[in-house]
């Protein structure tokens, strides 16, 4: 009962903080300063279509270099985690794979796979970026994964293009303190014509680069997960 | 009525998904149950940033024919909200993968999924 009281108190005072946010707001008339400055200068000084491409890669970088090792972090943490000692249990009893799952992710992996690329190579262009085509990958293998249980992937093979991916990152943005000026600047590049492909200096570079490393992250955390049925 | 426009109703429907959340981790016995009650809180608190950071009869922070460029400060939302919700999904997901992991874990350890048996801290 006394904890009851307690959940039912916290509840209330977390609404009490939002009531107070929900009444001084009245929805916004225009941009504040900072999303004005990107609206107007981003174009011309990043070339980036998506203004929040623009942001995420460029703008604040740095907060995406801490996002992509923050996510480096869990896909390590529950990878030492999960580590498996024995692994002579292979043959657990599967379950029945449906005809129509197996043949359809055999038609439907690649497509996936593609459609995932397209997301993180047209990041600066449309709605996505490298972010949400890793994650497209890493579903297309968890696809595969449920329709082809006994399938093998190697550690080995997304440890490599985690860590060269991740590599590539810092080393793109460390290039931008030589060569422009600053640590990330994006135009390292030709900044191009806008609204094209190869545009907006570096940064289809780098969401092609963020883009394995959070296919192969999520991956390694699938695999992980999937290697640890045969135990539980 | 005045309170009845698109962003208050989305902020509301993200504060009630954010209580829903809360009260989930804190009431629910299952652990599975409270990594769903914590993802709700997650997504409640993305609906609520993206809410604020919406105006009204704007489009979407991307420039095509329907947006020029010089026109840009007029014409959409602001995308720094979008951007930090785009962060915040992923270290969400990240999140997630490892508190199932731990959850995975305990219950090959004990067999159960229920948090009243993890009583080995409890005095």
């Amino acid at each position: 009962m006394v904890k009851n009281t307690f959940i039912f108190l916290l509840l209330v005072a977390t609404a009490f903080i939002f009531i107070h946010l929900f009444a001084g707001f009245s929805g916004n008339q225009d941009l504040n300063p900072i999303a004005k400055y990107y609206a107007t200068n981003g174009p011309a000084e990043v070339g980036s279509a998506n203004l929040v491409t623009a942001v995420v890669v460029t703008y604040r970088g740095l907060d995406t270099l801490g996002e992509v090792t923050i996510l480096f972090l869990s896909a390590a943490i529950v990878g030492f985690f999960l580590k498996i000692e024995n692994t002579d249990n292979k043959n657990r009893p599967l379950k029945y794979v449906s005809e129509i799952l197996n043949t359809a992710s055999q038609i439907l992996v690649p497509i996936m796979m593609l459609f995932g690329i397209y997301v993180f190579i047209n990041g600066h262009l449309s709605p996505g970026g490298g972010f949400q085509g890793g994650a497209i990958i890493a579903s297309s293998i968890v696809l595969m994964f449920i329709a082809q249980p006994k399938k093998e992937i190697g550690h080995k093979l997304i440890t490599v293009i985690e860590s060269i991916s991740g590599l590539s990152f810092v080393l793109l943005g460390v290039a931008g303190i030589f060569l422009a000026s600053g640590f990330l600047d994006n135009s390292i590049l030709p900044l191009g014509k806008f609204g094209t492909l190869f545009s907006a200096g570096i940064i289809p570079v780098i969401y092609i680069f963020v883009g394995l490393k959070v296919g192969s992250e999520l991956t390694g955390i699938a695999l992980s997960l999937k290697e640890n049925q045969n135990e539980a | 009525m005045e309170k009845f426009t698109l962003e208050n109703i989305s902020l509301v429907i993200g504060v009630i998904v954010i209580l829903v959340g809360l009260w989930g981790l804190l009431t629910q016995k299952n652990l599975l149950k409270m990594v769903i009650g914590f993802s709700l809180f997650d997504t409640g608190i993305h609906v609520v940033m993206v809410s604020i950071g919406y105006i009204r009869n704007r489009t979407a922070p991307i420039l095509d024919d329907a947006v020029s460029a010089g026109d840009a400060a007029n014409s959409i939302v602001d995308p720094i909200p979008q951007a930090l919700v785009l962060t915040a999904i992923v270290i969400g997901l990240g999140v997630t993968a490892l508190m199932l992991s731990y959850v995975l874990r305990m219950y090959q350890k004990k067999k159960t999924l229920e948090i009243n048996q993890y009583n080995d801290l409890k005095w």
